[in-house]
Protein backbone atom coordinates (compact mmCIF):
# COMPACT_ATOMS: atom_id res chain seq x y z
CA UNK A 1 0.00 0.00 0.00
CA UNK A 2 1.30 3.37 -1.05
CA UNK A 3 1.05 7.01 1.09
CA UNK A 4 -0.57 9.51 0.77
CA UNK A 5 -4.04 7.33 0.11
CA UNK A 6 -6.42 9.31 -2.15
CA UNK A 7 -10.11 9.09 -1.28
CA UNK A 8 -11.86 12.19 -2.39
CA UNK A 9 -13.01 11.05 -5.41
CA UNK A 10 -16.12 13.04 -5.66
CA UNK A 11 -13.61 16.41 -6.15
CA UNK A 12 -12.30 14.48 -8.82
CA UNK A 13 -11.00 10.98 -10.61
CA UNK A 14 -7.58 9.92 -11.87
CA UNK A 15 -7.81 9.20 -15.23
CA UNK A 16 -8.02 5.51 -15.93
CA UNK A 17 -5.68 4.16 -17.58
CA UNK A 18 -7.26 2.83 -20.56
CA UNK A 19 -8.79 5.88 -21.06
CA UNK A 20 -5.59 7.32 -21.52
CA UNK A 21 -4.54 4.81 -24.00
CA UNK A 22 -7.35 5.90 -26.07
CA UNK A 23 -6.54 9.50 -25.81
CA UNK A 24 -2.99 9.84 -26.75
CA UNK A 25 -3.63 9.40 -30.70
CA UNK A 26 -5.64 12.41 -30.81
CA UNK A 27 -2.95 14.83 -29.39
CA UNK A 28 -0.47 13.57 -31.92
CA UNK A 29 -1.20 11.35 -34.89
CA UNK A 30 -4.74 12.19 -35.19
CA UNK A 31 -5.07 15.72 -34.56
CA UNK A 32 -7.43 17.21 -37.12
CA UNK A 33 -10.11 19.38 -36.27
CA UNK A 34 -13.32 17.52 -35.99
CA UNK A 35 -14.75 20.60 -38.18
CA UNK A 36 -12.68 20.28 -41.26
CA UNK A 37 -14.45 18.63 -44.10
CA UNK A 38 -12.54 18.42 -46.68
CA UNK A 39 -9.48 16.18 -45.47
CA UNK A 40 -8.95 13.02 -43.73
CA UNK A 41 -7.83 14.72 -40.87
CA UNK A 42 -10.92 16.18 -39.93
CA UNK A 43 -13.06 12.69 -41.01
CA UNK A 44 -10.58 10.98 -38.34
CA UNK A 45 -11.38 13.41 -35.44
CA UNK A 46 -14.97 13.19 -36.76
CA UNK A 47 -15.06 9.52 -36.74
CA UNK A 48 -13.58 9.80 -33.11
CA UNK A 49 -15.81 12.03 -31.68
CA UNK A 50 -19.12 10.56 -33.65
CA UNK A 51 -18.29 7.35 -31.88
CA UNK A 52 -17.83 8.81 -28.11
CA UNK A 53 -21.14 10.88 -28.77
CA UNK A 54 -22.67 7.25 -29.05
CA UNK A 55 -20.84 6.00 -25.77
CA UNK A 56 -21.97 8.70 -23.35
CA UNK A 57 -25.17 8.29 -25.29
CA UNK A 58 -25.51 4.46 -24.74
CA UNK A 59 -24.62 5.24 -20.94
CA UNK A 60 -27.62 7.03 -20.03
CA UNK A 61 -30.14 6.07 -22.87
CA UNK A 62 -30.18 8.65 -24.99
CA UNK A 63 -29.13 8.97 -28.44
CA UNK A 64 -26.31 10.13 -29.96
CA UNK A 65 -27.73 13.70 -31.46
CA UNK A 66 -28.74 14.49 -27.70
CA UNK A 67 -25.44 15.00 -26.55
CA UNK A 68 -23.88 18.44 -26.69
CA UNK A 69 -20.05 18.32 -25.56
CA UNK A 70 -18.98 21.13 -23.07
CA UNK A 71 -16.02 21.75 -21.20
CA UNK A 72 -17.42 19.84 -18.47
CA UNK A 73 -20.41 20.19 -15.97
CA UNK A 74 -19.92 24.06 -15.07
CA UNK A 75 -20.64 24.91 -18.98
CA UNK A 76 -23.31 22.13 -19.02
CA UNK A 77 -25.10 24.06 -16.22
CA UNK A 78 -24.98 27.33 -17.35
CA UNK A 79 -26.03 26.50 -20.71
CA UNK A 80 -29.02 24.14 -19.44
CA UNK A 81 -30.27 26.76 -17.25
CA UNK A 82 -29.32 30.41 -18.94
CA UNK A 83 -30.20 28.83 -22.60
CA UNK A 84 -33.98 27.67 -21.54
CA UNK A 85 -34.53 30.58 -19.88
CA UNK A 86 -33.39 32.57 -22.29
CA UNK A 87 -35.25 30.58 -25.14
CA UNK A 88 -38.67 30.33 -23.32
CA UNK A 89 -38.94 33.55 -21.37
CA UNK A 90 -42.14 34.40 -23.48
CA UNK A 91 -43.33 31.52 -21.52
CA UNK A 92 -42.60 32.38 -18.25
CA UNK A 93 -40.12 33.61 -15.83
CA UNK A 94 -39.59 30.96 -13.16
CA UNK A 95 -37.21 28.35 -11.84
CA UNK A 96 -36.86 26.00 -9.16
CA UNK A 97 -34.18 24.65 -8.11
CA UNK A 98 -32.98 23.12 -4.25
CA UNK A 99 -30.65 25.16 -1.22
CA UNK A 100 -28.04 21.73 -1.43
CA UNK A 101 -27.13 21.96 -5.45
CA UNK A 102 -23.92 22.78 -6.42
CA UNK A 103 -22.79 26.05 -6.81
CA UNK A 104 -22.33 26.14 -10.62
CA UNK A 105 -26.26 26.18 -10.50
CA UNK A 106 -26.59 28.13 -7.15
CA UNK A 107 -24.60 31.39 -9.44
CA UNK A 108 -26.27 30.74 -12.20
CA UNK A 109 -29.40 31.09 -10.85
CA UNK A 110 -28.51 34.16 -8.94
CA UNK A 111 -27.30 35.56 -12.12
CA UNK A 112 -30.59 35.43 -13.87
CA UNK A 113 -32.45 36.60 -10.57
CA UNK A 114 -30.26 39.71 -11.34
CA UNK A 115 -31.98 39.76 -15.14
CA UNK A 116 -35.49 39.46 -13.75
CA UNK A 117 -36.06 35.71 -13.83
CA UNK A 118 -37.79 34.47 -10.42
CA UNK A 119 -36.09 31.60 -8.73
CA UNK A 120 -37.29 29.45 -6.04
CA UNK A 121 -34.95 27.20 -4.05
CA UNK A 122 -36.52 24.57 -2.03
CA UNK A 123 -34.94 23.41 1.45
CA UNK A 124 -34.32 20.24 1.77
CA UNK A 125 -35.59 17.49 4.50
CA UNK A 126 -32.94 16.44 7.18
CA UNK A 127 -32.35 13.43 4.79
CA UNK A 128 -31.25 15.75 2.26
CA UNK A 129 -33.58 15.19 -0.21
CA UNK A 130 -36.44 17.58 -1.59
CA UNK A 131 -39.86 16.99 -0.36
CA UNK A 132 -42.20 16.74 -3.03
CA UNK A 133 -45.28 18.50 -1.87
CA UNK A 134 -43.19 22.07 -1.00
CA UNK A 135 -41.68 21.01 -5.11
CA UNK A 136 -45.55 20.51 -5.81
CA UNK A 137 -46.20 23.60 -4.04
CA UNK A 138 -43.63 25.40 -5.49
CA UNK A 139 -44.96 25.13 -9.32
CA UNK A 140 -47.04 27.88 -11.11
CA UNK A 141 -48.06 28.50 -14.61
CA UNK A 142 -44.86 30.72 -15.12
CA UNK A 143 -42.51 28.11 -14.12
CA UNK A 144 -40.29 26.88 -17.16
CA UNK A 145 -37.63 25.10 -15.74
CA UNK A 146 -37.36 22.54 -12.61
CA UNK A 147 -33.52 21.75 -11.87
CA UNK A 148 -32.38 19.66 -9.28
CA UNK A 149 -29.09 17.57 -8.99
CA UNK A 150 -29.28 13.52 -9.48
CA UNK A 151 -26.38 12.76 -6.74
CA UNK A 152 -25.30 15.48 -3.63
CA UNK A 153 -21.11 16.17 -4.08
CA UNK A 154 -20.87 15.95 -0.91
CA UNK A 155 -23.37 13.71 1.00
CA UNK A 156 -24.12 11.44 -2.00
CA UNK A 157 -27.90 11.45 -1.50
CA UNK A 158 -29.99 10.57 -4.54
CA UNK A 159 -32.82 12.76 -5.36
CA UNK A 160 -36.26 11.37 -6.20
CA UNK A 161 -35.68 12.46 -10.12
CA UNK A 162 -38.45 10.36 -11.55
CA UNK A 163 -40.91 11.89 -9.41
CA UNK A 164 -39.39 15.13 -10.07
CA UNK A 165 -39.81 15.17 -13.47
CA UNK A 166 -43.31 13.78 -13.37
CA UNK A 167 -44.45 17.28 -11.06
CA UNK A 168 -42.04 19.12 -13.39
CA UNK A 169 -44.05 17.76 -16.75
CA UNK A 170 -48.04 18.35 -15.07
CA UNK A 171 -47.03 21.62 -15.13
CA UNK A 172 -45.38 21.99 -18.56
CA UNK A 173 -41.53 23.00 -17.20
CA UNK A 174 -38.80 21.32 -18.04
CA UNK A 175 -36.49 19.16 -16.01
CA UNK A 176 -32.45 19.73 -15.86
CA UNK A 177 -30.21 17.41 -13.44
CA UNK A 178 -26.84 17.86 -12.61
CA UNK A 179 -25.41 14.57 -12.53
CA UNK A 180 -22.17 14.76 -12.69
CA UNK A 181 -21.81 12.71 -9.33
CA UNK A 182 -24.22 9.80 -10.69
CA UNK A 183 -23.45 9.56 -14.03
CA UNK A 184 -21.19 6.15 -14.19
CA UNK A 185 -21.63 5.66 -10.43
CA UNK A 186 -25.69 4.57 -10.77
CA UNK A 187 -27.66 3.67 -13.11
CA UNK A 188 -29.29 6.78 -15.06
CA UNK A 189 -31.73 6.23 -17.57
CA UNK A 190 -33.31 9.91 -19.17
CA UNK A 191 -36.21 7.66 -20.70
CA UNK A 192 -37.14 6.22 -17.05
CA UNK A 193 -36.18 9.32 -14.87
CA UNK A 194 -38.29 11.65 -17.32
CA UNK A 195 -34.99 13.75 -17.56
CA UNK A 196 -34.94 17.13 -20.59
CA UNK A 197 -31.70 17.86 -19.86
CA UNK A 198 -28.66 16.56 -17.75
CA UNK A 199 -24.98 17.72 -16.80
CA UNK A 200 -22.30 15.48 -17.18
CA UNK A 201 -18.79 16.10 -16.24
CA UNK A 202 -15.36 13.43 -17.74
CA UNK A 203 -13.48 13.86 -14.55
CA UNK A 204 -15.41 12.67 -11.96
CA UNK A 205 -15.87 9.45 -13.90
CA UNK A 206 -11.84 8.60 -14.48
CA UNK A 207 -12.16 10.62 -17.70
CA UNK A 208 -10.23 13.60 -18.47
CA UNK A 209 -10.46 16.98 -16.74
CA UNK A 210 -11.84 19.94 -18.83
CA UNK A 211 -14.56 18.10 -21.00
CA UNK A 212 -17.73 17.39 -20.00
CA UNK A 213 -21.30 17.01 -22.09
CA UNK A 214 -24.98 18.38 -21.68
CA UNK A 215 -27.42 15.74 -22.80
CA UNK A 216 -30.69 18.08 -24.42
CA UNK A 217 -33.79 16.02 -25.17
CA UNK A 218 -34.50 16.08 -28.72
CA UNK A 219 -38.27 14.21 -28.70
CA UNK A 220 -41.10 14.59 -26.53
CA UNK A 221 -40.68 17.16 -25.84
CA UNK A 222 -38.03 18.66 -28.14
CA UNK A 223 -36.13 21.19 -25.59
CA UNK A 224 -34.78 24.52 -27.45
CA UNK A 225 -31.76 26.06 -25.69
CA UNK A 226 -30.30 29.93 -26.70
CA UNK A 227 -26.32 29.33 -27.28
CA UNK A 228 -24.20 30.98 -24.61
CA UNK A 229 -21.19 30.51 -26.69
CA UNK A 230 -21.54 32.09 -30.47
CA UNK A 231 -18.66 31.65 -33.37
CA UNK A 232 -18.64 28.55 -35.66
CA UNK A 233 -21.74 26.79 -35.03
CA UNK A 234 -20.21 23.28 -33.80
CA UNK A 235 -22.67 21.09 -31.85
CA UNK A 236 -25.56 21.69 -33.58
CA UNK A 237 -25.07 25.65 -32.96
CA UNK A 238 -25.77 24.89 -29.66
CA UNK A 239 -22.03 25.24 -28.48
CA UNK A 240 -19.02 26.92 -30.52
CA UNK A 241 -15.96 26.13 -30.34
CA UNK A 242 -13.32 23.68 -31.78
CA UNK A 243 -14.14 20.26 -30.52
CA UNK A 244 -11.46 18.97 -27.86
CA UNK A 245 -11.13 15.54 -30.01
CA UNK A 246 -8.72 13.98 -27.07
CA UNK A 247 -10.92 14.75 -24.33
CA UNK A 248 -14.11 13.92 -25.83
CA UNK A 249 -12.48 10.61 -26.68
CA UNK A 250 -11.92 10.12 -23.37
CA UNK A 251 -15.39 11.05 -21.84
CA UNK A 252 -16.41 8.57 -24.35
CA UNK A 253 -13.87 5.52 -23.27
CA UNK A 254 -14.77 6.52 -19.59
CA UNK A 255 -18.37 6.07 -20.42
CA UNK A 256 -18.10 3.61 -22.08
CA UNK A 257 -16.14 1.56 -19.64
CA UNK A 258 -18.61 2.80 -16.64
CA UNK A 259 -21.28 1.02 -18.77
CA UNK A 260 -19.49 -2.10 -18.76
CA UNK A 261 -18.24 -2.58 -15.55
CA UNK A 262 -21.04 -0.37 -13.20
CA UNK A 263 -22.85 -3.53 -11.82
CA UNK A 264 -19.47 -4.85 -10.49
CA UNK A 265 -18.53 -1.29 -8.99
CA UNK A 266 -21.21 -0.50 -7.30
CA UNK A 267 -21.54 -4.20 -5.34
CA UNK A 268 -17.30 -3.11 -4.81
CA UNK A 269 -18.00 0.35 -3.81
CA UNK A 270 -20.94 -0.28 -1.57
CA UNK A 271 -19.05 -3.09 0.09
CA UNK A 272 -16.12 -1.00 1.28
CA UNK A 273 -18.16 2.06 1.87
CA UNK A 274 -20.03 0.06 4.22
CA UNK A 275 -16.76 -1.46 6.09
CA UNK A 276 -15.44 1.58 6.38
CA UNK A 277 -18.71 3.14 8.34
CA UNK A 278 -19.04 -0.28 10.19
CA UNK A 279 -15.58 -0.01 11.27
CA UNK A 280 -15.80 3.73 12.43
CA UNK A 281 -18.91 3.56 14.08
CA UNK A 282 -18.36 0.87 16.18
CA UNK A 283 -15.27 2.04 17.36
CA UNK A 284 -16.32 5.75 18.21
CA UNK A 285 -19.27 7.01 19.92
CA UNK A 286 -21.15 10.49 18.93
CA UNK A 287 -20.83 9.88 15.45
CA UNK A 288 -23.46 11.25 12.64
CA UNK A 289 -24.06 10.20 8.93
CA UNK A 290 -25.27 13.22 6.99
CA UNK A 291 -27.91 12.52 4.64
CA UNK A 292 -29.69 9.64 4.11
CA UNK A 293 -27.93 6.03 3.74
CA UNK A 294 -30.84 4.67 1.73
CA UNK A 295 -31.16 6.70 -1.64
CA UNK A 296 -26.78 7.66 -1.73
CA UNK A 297 -23.77 6.72 -4.07
CA UNK A 298 -22.30 3.80 -3.29
CA UNK A 299 -18.83 5.80 -2.87
CA UNK A 300 -20.28 8.53 -0.54
CA UNK A 301 -19.83 8.45 3.43
CA UNK A 302 -20.10 12.12 4.60
CA UNK A 303 -19.88 11.86 8.90
CA UNK A 304 -19.82 14.22 11.51
CA UNK A 305 -17.32 13.22 14.56
CA UNK A 306 -18.85 15.13 16.99
CA UNK A 307 -16.45 17.36 19.46
CA UNK A 308 -13.67 17.29 16.96
CA UNK A 309 -12.84 19.98 14.34
CA UNK A 310 -12.81 19.30 10.69
CA UNK A 311 -9.70 20.99 9.51
CA UNK A 312 -7.71 19.52 12.77
CA UNK A 313 -8.84 16.11 11.69
CA UNK A 314 -7.99 16.89 7.96
CA UNK A 315 -4.45 17.69 10.07
CA UNK A 316 -4.05 14.34 11.90
CA UNK A 317 -4.73 12.45 8.97
CA UNK A 318 -2.40 14.08 6.44
CA UNK A 319 -1.70 10.98 4.40
CA UNK A 320 -5.20 10.87 3.46
CA UNK A 321 -6.85 13.02 1.34
CA UNK A 322 -10.54 13.66 2.34
CA UNK A 323 -12.54 16.69 2.42
CA UNK A 324 -13.96 18.49 5.28
CA UNK A 325 -17.49 20.98 5.43
CA UNK A 326 -15.18 22.96 8.29
CA UNK A 327 -15.38 26.40 7.64
CA UNK A 328 -11.60 26.32 8.15
CA UNK A 329 -10.94 24.44 5.07
CA UNK A 330 -12.96 26.67 2.95
CA UNK A 331 -12.06 29.68 1.52
CA UNK A 332 -15.36 31.53 2.61
CA UNK A 333 -14.82 30.74 6.35
CA UNK A 334 -18.25 29.42 6.17
CA UNK A 335 -18.81 25.84 6.71
CA UNK A 336 -20.83 23.50 4.17
CA UNK A 337 -24.25 25.21 3.12
CA UNK A 338 -25.56 22.01 2.10
CA UNK A 339 -24.34 20.31 5.66
CA UNK A 340 -26.48 23.35 6.88
CA UNK A 341 -29.09 22.73 4.99
CA UNK A 342 -29.79 19.96 6.58
CA UNK A 343 -30.83 21.69 9.70
CA UNK A 344 -28.10 19.83 11.77
CA UNK A 345 -26.15 22.67 12.97
CA UNK A 346 -23.30 24.48 12.25
CA UNK A 347 -21.13 22.28 14.90
CA UNK A 348 -21.74 19.32 13.12
CA UNK A 349 -20.78 21.08 9.71
CA UNK A 350 -17.43 21.46 11.55
CA UNK A 351 -17.13 18.45 12.33
CA UNK A 352 -17.97 16.61 9.15
CA UNK A 353 -15.27 14.86 6.54
CA UNK A 354 -16.47 13.27 3.40
CA UNK A 355 -14.84 10.39 2.27
CA UNK A 356 -15.11 9.33 -1.83
CA UNK A 357 -13.80 6.10 -2.83
CA UNK A 358 -13.39 5.43 -6.19
CA UNK A 359 -12.53 2.39 -8.38
CA UNK A 360 -8.70 2.56 -7.31
CA UNK A 361 -9.08 2.35 -3.59
CA UNK A 362 -8.56 -0.58 -2.21
CA UNK A 363 -9.72 -2.95 1.42
CA UNK A 364 -6.27 -2.39 2.60
CA UNK A 365 -6.50 1.47 2.24
CA UNK A 366 -10.19 1.31 3.79
CA UNK A 367 -8.99 -0.35 6.17
CA UNK A 368 -5.91 1.66 7.34
CA UNK A 369 -7.72 4.84 6.62
CA UNK A 370 -10.45 3.78 9.76
CA UNK A 371 -8.05 2.76 11.95
CA UNK A 372 -6.43 6.24 11.49
CA UNK A 373 -9.32 8.06 11.87
CA UNK A 374 -10.71 6.61 14.81
CA UNK A 375 -6.84 7.16 16.15
CA UNK A 376 -7.19 10.90 15.45
CA UNK A 377 -10.56 11.53 16.60
CA UNK A 378 -9.96 9.93 19.67
CA UNK A 379 -6.20 12.24 20.33
CA UNK A 380 -8.34 15.15 19.78
CA UNK A 381 -11.05 14.03 22.12
CA UNK A 382 -8.78 14.00 24.55
CA UNK A 383 -8.10 17.56 23.43
CA UNK A 384 -11.91 18.90 23.32
CA UNK A 385 -13.26 20.56 25.95
CA UNK A 386 -16.71 20.18 24.40
CA UNK A 387 -16.37 16.16 24.30
CA UNK A 388 -15.14 16.84 28.07
CA UNK A 389 -18.38 18.71 29.00
CA UNK A 390 -20.54 16.57 26.90
CA UNK A 391 -19.14 13.35 29.11
CA UNK A 392 -20.10 15.77 32.43
CA UNK A 393 -23.61 15.38 31.12
CA UNK A 394 -23.64 19.22 30.25
CA UNK A 395 -25.72 19.66 27.17
CA UNK A 396 -24.41 22.16 24.43
CA UNK A 397 -27.03 23.72 23.38
CA UNK A 398 -27.73 25.00 26.69
CA UNK A 399 -24.55 26.94 27.18
CA UNK A 400 -23.77 30.37 26.98
CA UNK A 401 -21.31 30.87 24.13
CA UNK A 402 -19.10 33.99 23.86
CA UNK A 403 -19.59 34.09 20.17
CA UNK A 404 -16.49 35.79 18.01
CA UNK B 1 -2.66 25.19 3.63
CA UNK B 2 0.63 24.74 4.50
CA UNK B 3 1.54 24.51 8.19
CA UNK B 4 4.07 26.48 9.90
CA UNK B 5 6.75 24.22 12.13
CA UNK B 6 5.35 25.28 15.36
CA UNK B 7 1.87 24.69 14.37
CA UNK B 8 2.84 20.85 13.73
CA UNK B 9 5.08 20.89 16.85
CA UNK B 10 2.06 22.07 18.81
CA UNK B 11 -0.58 20.05 17.23
CA UNK B 12 1.69 16.58 16.95
CA UNK B 13 2.66 17.30 20.69
CA UNK B 14 0.28 19.62 22.36
CA UNK B 15 2.08 21.20 25.82
CA UNK B 16 -0.07 20.77 29.49
CA UNK B 17 -3.34 19.43 27.92
CA UNK B 18 -5.93 18.53 30.46
CA UNK B 19 -7.98 20.54 33.31
CA UNK B 20 -7.83 21.79 36.97
CA UNK B 21 -11.03 21.53 39.07
CA UNK B 22 -13.23 24.59 38.65
CA UNK B 23 -14.38 25.00 41.94
CA UNK B 24 -10.36 25.54 43.47
CA UNK B 25 -10.16 28.92 44.42
CA UNK B 26 -6.63 28.99 42.95
CA UNK B 27 -7.83 28.45 39.36
CA UNK B 28 -9.10 30.70 36.96
CA UNK B 29 -10.89 29.37 34.26
CA UNK B 30 -11.33 30.79 31.12
CA UNK B 31 -13.77 29.50 28.11
CA UNK B 32 -14.09 31.38 24.97
CA UNK B 33 -15.71 30.74 21.35
CA UNK B 34 -18.37 28.58 20.54
CA UNK B 35 -19.18 25.68 18.51
CA UNK B 36 -21.41 26.62 15.62
CA UNK B 37 -18.17 29.25 14.57
CA UNK B 38 -15.87 26.08 14.62
CA UNK B 39 -13.73 27.04 17.76
CA UNK B 40 -13.70 26.62 21.58
CA UNK B 41 -10.75 26.99 23.84
CA UNK B 42 -10.97 26.04 27.58
CA UNK B 43 -7.63 27.15 29.02
CA UNK B 44 -6.94 27.71 33.13
CA UNK B 45 -4.44 28.73 34.97
CA UNK B 46 -3.27 28.49 38.94
CA UNK B 47 -2.19 30.86 40.35
CA UNK B 48 -0.41 31.21 43.77
CA UNK B 49 -2.27 33.44 46.12
CA UNK B 50 0.73 34.34 48.14
CA UNK B 51 2.91 35.30 45.01
CA UNK B 52 0.33 36.22 42.14
CA UNK B 53 2.78 34.04 40.10
CA UNK B 54 0.78 31.34 37.50
CA UNK B 55 2.23 28.21 38.45
CA UNK B 56 0.48 25.62 36.01
CA UNK B 57 -1.43 26.27 33.01
CA UNK B 58 -3.77 24.00 31.20
CA UNK B 59 -6.02 24.12 28.06
CA UNK B 60 -8.32 21.94 26.10
CA UNK B 61 -9.49 23.21 22.45
CA UNK B 62 -11.82 22.25 19.43
CA UNK B 63 -10.67 24.16 16.85
CA UNK B 64 -8.15 23.99 14.20
CA UNK B 65 -4.75 23.44 13.93
CA UNK B 66 -3.88 26.76 14.52
CA UNK B 67 -6.30 27.45 17.38
CA UNK B 68 -4.62 23.82 19.43
CA UNK B 69 -1.32 25.14 18.70
CA UNK B 70 -1.98 29.03 20.07
CA UNK B 71 -3.96 27.81 23.32
CA UNK B 72 -1.29 25.00 23.56
CA UNK B 73 1.76 28.01 23.34
CA UNK B 74 -0.16 30.30 25.60
CA UNK B 75 -0.20 27.60 28.38
CA UNK B 76 3.80 27.65 27.90
CA UNK B 77 3.99 31.08 28.30
CA UNK B 78 1.38 31.88 30.82
CA UNK B 79 3.78 29.22 33.35
CA UNK B 80 5.86 31.29 35.71
CA UNK B 81 4.72 34.57 34.96
CA UNK B 82 2.25 36.59 37.25
CA UNK B 83 -1.08 37.89 36.80
CA UNK B 84 -0.54 41.42 35.51
CA UNK B 85 2.33 40.21 32.97
CA UNK B 86 0.01 37.27 31.30
CA UNK B 87 -2.31 40.41 30.89
CA UNK B 88 0.05 41.86 28.65
CA UNK B 89 0.29 38.92 26.02
CA UNK B 90 -1.24 40.17 22.94
CA UNK B 91 -2.53 38.04 20.07
CA UNK B 92 0.27 39.42 17.82
CA UNK B 93 2.82 38.02 19.88
CA UNK B 94 1.23 34.96 19.16
CA UNK B 95 1.40 35.14 15.55
CA UNK B 96 4.35 36.28 15.02
CA UNK B 97 5.98 33.24 17.13
CA UNK B 98 3.46 30.51 15.34
CA UNK B 99 3.62 32.47 11.77
CA UNK B 100 -0.03 32.34 11.86
CA UNK B 101 -1.18 33.73 8.02
CA UNK B 102 -4.13 36.04 8.29
CA UNK B 103 -6.56 33.61 7.86
CA UNK B 104 -5.92 32.55 11.41
CA UNK B 105 -5.41 35.41 12.89
CA UNK B 106 -8.29 34.79 14.64
CA UNK B 107 -6.90 31.93 16.26
CA UNK B 108 -4.56 34.30 18.16
CA UNK B 109 -7.20 36.79 19.32
CA UNK B 110 -9.12 34.07 20.42
CA UNK B 111 -5.92 32.80 22.59
CA UNK B 112 -5.62 36.68 23.96
CA UNK B 113 -9.65 36.25 24.86
CA UNK B 114 -9.14 32.68 26.75
CA UNK B 115 -6.39 34.15 28.52
CA UNK B 116 -7.82 37.50 29.98
CA UNK B 117 -11.11 35.44 30.95
CA UNK B 118 -9.19 32.84 33.22
CA UNK B 119 -7.58 35.33 34.70
CA UNK B 120 -10.92 37.59 35.06
CA UNK B 121 -12.11 34.72 37.01
CA UNK B 122 -9.48 34.06 38.90
CA UNK B 123 -10.03 37.85 39.99
CA UNK B 124 -13.24 38.03 40.49
CA UNK B 125 -12.56 34.19 42.75
CA UNK B 126 -10.13 35.87 44.99
CA UNK B 127 -12.06 39.02 45.73
CA UNK B 128 -15.19 36.85 46.51
CA UNK B 129 -12.94 35.04 48.71
CA UNK B 130 -11.75 38.38 50.59
CA UNK B 131 -14.96 39.90 50.79
CA UNK B 132 -16.13 36.52 52.12
CA UNK B 133 -13.57 36.59 55.08
CA UNK B 134 -14.29 40.00 55.69
CA UNK B 135 -17.65 39.03 56.56
CA UNK B 136 -16.89 36.19 58.30
CA UNK B 137 -14.74 38.36 60.59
Amino acid sequence: MKLPIYMDNHATTPVDPRVFKAMIPYFTDTFGNAASRNHSFGWVAEDAVEKARKQVAELIGATAKEIVFTSGATESDNLALKGVAEMYAEKGNHIITAATEHKAILDTCKRLEKEGYKVTYLPVETNGLVDLDKLRAAMTDKTILVSIMYANNEIGVLQPVAEISKIAKERGALFHTDATQAIGKVPVDVIKDGIDLASISAHKMYGPKGVGALYVRRRNPRVQLTAQMDGGGHERGMRSGTLNVPGIVGLGEACAIAKAEMSEEIKRMSYLRDKLKARLMSSLDEVYINGTMEHRLPNNLNISFAYVEGESLLMGINEIAVSSGSACTSATLEPSYVLKALGAGDDLAHSSIRFGLGRFNTEEEVDYVAAKVIDVVQKLRELSPLYEMHKEGIDLTKVQWTAH
Amino acid sequence: MAYSDKVLDHYNNPRNVGSFDKKDPNVGTGMVGAPECGDVMKLQVKVNPATGIIEDAKFKTFGCGSAIASSSLATEWLRGKTVDEALAIKNTDIVNELSLPPVKIHCSVLAEDAIKAAIDDYKKKSENVGVESKAHA
